[in-house]
């Protein structure tokens, strides 16, 4: 039987959970990499978090870039950055002045035959990508404490830890992409980032939900131990983890090639490149991530370790055990 | 087999409850006439206005100071009623983006710097004949009240008595913003004398220092000089007040000292006892009409410490003689009103009357609510943004959607076959949903689209979808155990499915909410069109997927399981099922 085919039924059977000290070395290798990206690279922050003045315009007619960043320079403004956005353009420049941006803004409308109506200045200083910042590492931390919270009262609170730390994982390795790639980091994509939180915590949850109903028969008789069981709920969701994020990343991908080809710079390619990075780093942590942690953390529980104990002498080892978990499924 | 255990479902019925839910919603666009949603500054443009500060001996003004004008600034945005605008700071700067075209009211209203103090008055001087003599009427009501001569009256009467937003706008700022000195007085108010005694009062004068040497003779006939500065007497005898450019708005008064003003309208001036209570020190106000009368008036309450400073002050307002029983609320330097003291007001509430309309008794109530601004701004910029470049962006974003939306729908179709036309359906009764709450929230809570919220809902598409998912493959492993009738698949299926999305939900919604609550500008945007997506998510599941599911149950075509239904057992039983059903392992 083909994998697709397989798929389709659901009769499929991968270890993720046995394989954890694979899971673990290549996060925290990912994360090694994206914490040495964040360090030395940075990450390239957008002119919101550095400060700066934006002109956006349509021509009317045909120009080029050359053009446009020698008008703008001939203004006496050192710093331009001449970026088409679809039909459009958007120069960026280092923060300007009040007389030197209205200069700037007559100087684009005459030379390139635009209304001056029609071209938008906006200025922005450096702080404000701070206050932004600021709030958005406050309504992180508060999100996660009301999400342990709420998963340690829905679920419990090993679940709720194991959900965050995949998110945290989440959120560094998309940190690190944008730190290594270079891609431009503003408040769109940060907004990209947010939505990652909700996205990671929201397929974490479902195959928890599973789990729970699955170990929740684990007592003393019982022929599986908790990795198992956990492993086999994993499986049992898998599908459903794979199509959720086919489904959601669909339309992400679609936007990203219209934003990328079509329009280049702007709120939507910011946005879902942001969404897209994050979305798979998400779903490979809700498999590979998440779920090896919470077994790891539970598997310590004397309850559990006496399964595994009372499982192991009697040679229902790892692999005559997982036939069992298939049978029970 | 398994007896059918629709015994709690009525598909039919809860079919109707969202049909009514869409009809309502749709009748509500229908009677509103609004057919598309409002959109926000990044698509149907609107203004940035730049609000720089002006300080005494012009520096930057301490960092706190500059937020604390920002979320005063941000909160009387949000008492406008206009979403999506942004207020943030841009070094020293403060930027307000407002959408759509036609707010120049709303930025007036906001743009204005509102120094609010309350001063006993200690002197007073009609500069010409006053034409709002004492409406001092006693009021009969049993709450403490304060009669006012209703020096607040401004001529305009704007405001029709609707819930929105602009008139409330329209009417503040005319009354505030009348006398406005133009910003070319920006460079001499800054340059001004640094410890600013009260030299303010004319904003347009050269910038010599006042000195605080006292020569304090030429005392005015008729006016009890006792306790008064010198120096304050000294200007108060130089305030001309006729000149509405040099009434002095806009300076700042220094509270703790004790300061000359023009009234708003120019018919008086008065020297005025140091700041005893200011607009932080009260809760709320509101505007309204005395019960049984037609009079307008105004109601404040304090907060607790204000309460005790207020009740001294109007004690000893109130056992004063002529004219130092009045209290002037002062507003950038100029007095708004100065009501008569006619009792001690204890307790933390109190009332203002007399001569208002209801634009000046809205403008005045908001003016207090809102709190004062602790700096002075200067509106050094507006720039008015182009929508063109939006509605490319819009454009964009609209096709991806389509094409994200039939991505979606050809894989659904092609891995649930039949099943995959209830998600289709889902996601369009999704779509509708969210459609007419968009447009009939742009309406009646002035939601505002911007291009972050557009993506939200596009990429929501992936949470409704999930739902379904999670139902399909819980239908499809009960079938697969082949315990089950679909009928009874679907039902069983469906409490646990239920469990599963409400807590993935949740998840989403306590994110939405959090990120609402704590977030600035575009994020709060973006996490209200989360958190609504998420509603819709839990709306559609219940109301329609469910139910919807439930009735195709009882079709054959479905229940027999048909190959191209998506649930035929064949397909999804494991080769080694322990039914008794038989297995045919091939198929492409």
């Amino acid at each position: 039987m083909g994998l697709a085919r397989r798929l389709y039924r659901g009769e499929i059977d991968v270890d993720f959970v046995g394989k954890w000290r694979l899971w673990y070395s290549l996060s925290g290798f990912l994360l090694l990499v994206s914490l040495a990206g964040l360090l030395i690279n940075g990450l390239n922050l957008g002119v919101e978090f550095k400060g700066g003045t934006v002109f956006s315009f349509k021509a009317a007619s045909q120009v080029t870039v050359e053009q446009i960043r020698e008008s703008v320079r001939e203004e006496g403004v050192h710093q331009v950055i001449v970026q088409s956005a679809g039909t459009g353009w958007r120069v960026t420049t280092e923060s300007l002045s009040e007389s030197q941006l209205t200069q700037v803004q007559s100087e684009i409308a005459k030379d390139f035959d635009t209304p001056v109506g029609q071209v938008s200045v906006q200025s922005i200083g450096p702080s404000w990508g701070g206050e932004v910042s600021t709030q958005a590492w406050i309504g992180l931390g508060v999100f996660m404490l009301a999400i342990i919270l709420y998963l340690s009262m829905a679920f419990e609170p090993k679940m709720a830890l194991a959900a965050i730390v995949a998110l945290v994982h989440d959120l560094v390795i998309t940190a690190g992409i944008y730190a290594w790639s270079g891609f431009e980091v503003t408040p769109a994509t940060l907004l990209g980032f947010l939505t990652i939180l909700g996205y990671s915590l929201y397929d974490a949850v479902v195959v928890f939900d599973m789990i729970k109903e699955v170990t929740a028969k684990l007592g003393h008789t019982s022929k599986m131990t908790y990795s198992m069981a956990a492993n086999n709920a994993l499986n049992h969701t898998l599908i459903r983890s794979l199509n959720t994020s086919l489904v959601a990343i669909l339309p992400v991908a679609a936007i990203l090639f219209i934003g990328t080809t079509l329009l280049g710079a702007g709120t939507l390619k910011d946005l879902s490149l942001a969404l897209f990075v994050g979305m798979i780093v998400g779903t490979y942590s809700s498999l590979c991530v998440a779920t090896p942690l919470l077994v790891t953390l539970k598997e310590r529980e004397p309850k559990y370790q006496a399964i595994a104990r009372r499982l192991a002498s009697t040679g229902g080892g790892k692999k005559g055990s997982k036939s069992a978990a298939v049978a029970k499924g | 087999m398994a007896r059918p255990t629709s015994r709690h479902s009525r598909p039919g019925r809860t079919l109707l409850v969202l049909l009514a839910l869409i009809l309502a919603l749709g009748g509500t666009m229908f009677l509103q006439k609004a057919y598309t949603p409002k959109l926000g500054l990044d698509l149907a443009g609107g203004t940035t206005v730049t609000l720089s500060p002006v300080t005494q001996n012009g520096a930057s003004p301490p960092e706190e100071i500059l937020d604390r004008a920002v979320n005063i600034i941000r909160d009387r945005v949000n008492g406008t009623g206009i979403s999506d605008a942004e207020v943030a700071k841009s070094g020293d700067n403060i930027i307000i983006s407002i959408p759509g075209v036609g707010q120049n009211e709303a930025i007036q209203l906001v743009a204005t710097t509102a120094e609010l103090r309350f001063r006993q008055v200690l002197a007073m001087q009609a500069t010409q004949i006053p034409q709002e003599l004492a409406t001092n009427a006693p009021t009969p009501t049993a709450s403490p009240s304060a009669s006012a001569t209703g020096s607040a009256k401004p001529s305009q009467s704007a405001g029709t008595p609707a819930p929105s937003a602009s008139p409330t706008g329209k009417a503040l700022s005319s009354a505030l913003t009348a006398p406005t000195p133009q910003p070319s007085a920006t460079q001499s108010d800054q340059k001004q004398d640094k410890k600013g005694q009260n030299a303010k009062a004319t904003p347009t004068a050269s910038p010599t220092a006042q000195a605080s040497t006292p020569p304090a003779q030429d005392p005015n006939a008729g006016i009890n000089t006792e306790g008064i500065d010198p120096a304050v007497l000294k200007q108060f005898q130089a305030l001309d007040c006729t000149d509405p450019k040099k009434r002095g708005q806009g300076v700042q008064d220094d509270p703790t000292k004790q300061f000359a003003a023009c009234d708003a309208d120019g018919s008086a001036k008065y020297v005025l006892d140091v700041a005893k209570v200011v607009g932080t020190d009260i809760d709320t106000a509101s505007a309204g009409i005395r019960q049984g009368t037609t009079e307008w008036i105004v109601q404040l309450d304090f907060k607790s410490k204000g309460a005790g400073e207020w009740s001294k002050l109007t004690t000893q307002a109130y056992n004063s003689q002529e004219p130092r029983n009045k209290v002037a609320v002062v507003l950038d330097g100029v007095v708004i009103t100065a009501p008569n003291i006619i009792s001690p007001i204890p307790g933390g509430r109190a009332e203002i009357t007399g001569g208002f309309t209801q634009a000046s008794a809205t403008t005045l109530a908001d003016q207090l609510k809102y709190g004062a601004l602790p700096l002075k701004f200067n509106r050094s910029s507006v720039d008015t943004v182009s929508s063109t470049l939006g509605q490319d962006q819009l454009r964009g974003g609209l096709i991806a959607g389509v094409i994200g939306l039939v991505l979606v729908v050809l894989y659904c179709l092609l891995y649930y076959r039949g099943l995959g036309i209830v998600a289709v359906l889902s996601l369009v009764v999704a779509t509708i949903l969210t459609y007419t709450s968009v447009v009939v929230l742009g309406h009646n809570a002035n939601f505002r689209l911007s291009l972050p919220h557009i993506i939200g809902l596009v990429v929501s598409i992936g949470i409704t979808a999930d739902s379904f998912i999670v139902y399909f493959e819980r239908i499809r492993d009960e079938m697969k155990e082949g315990r089950r009738s679909l009928r009874a698949a679907v039902e069983v299926a469906w409490v646990r499915a239920r469990r599963t999305i409400l807590i993935a939900d949740a998840v989403m919604f306590i994110a939405a909410i959090v990120l609402y609550f704590l977030a600035v500008g575009g994020v709060a945007g973006f996490a209200f069109a989360m958190g609504l997506t998420t509603l819709i998510d839990v709306v559609v599941v219940f109301l329609f997927t469910k139910p919807f599911i439930a009735l195709l149950a009882k079709v054959k075509f479905f229940a027999k399981g048909h190959p191209l239904s998506g649930l035929d057992a064949e397909r999804m039983s494991e080769a080694g099922s322990t039914t008794g059903r038989t297995t045919t392992p091939q198929e492409a």
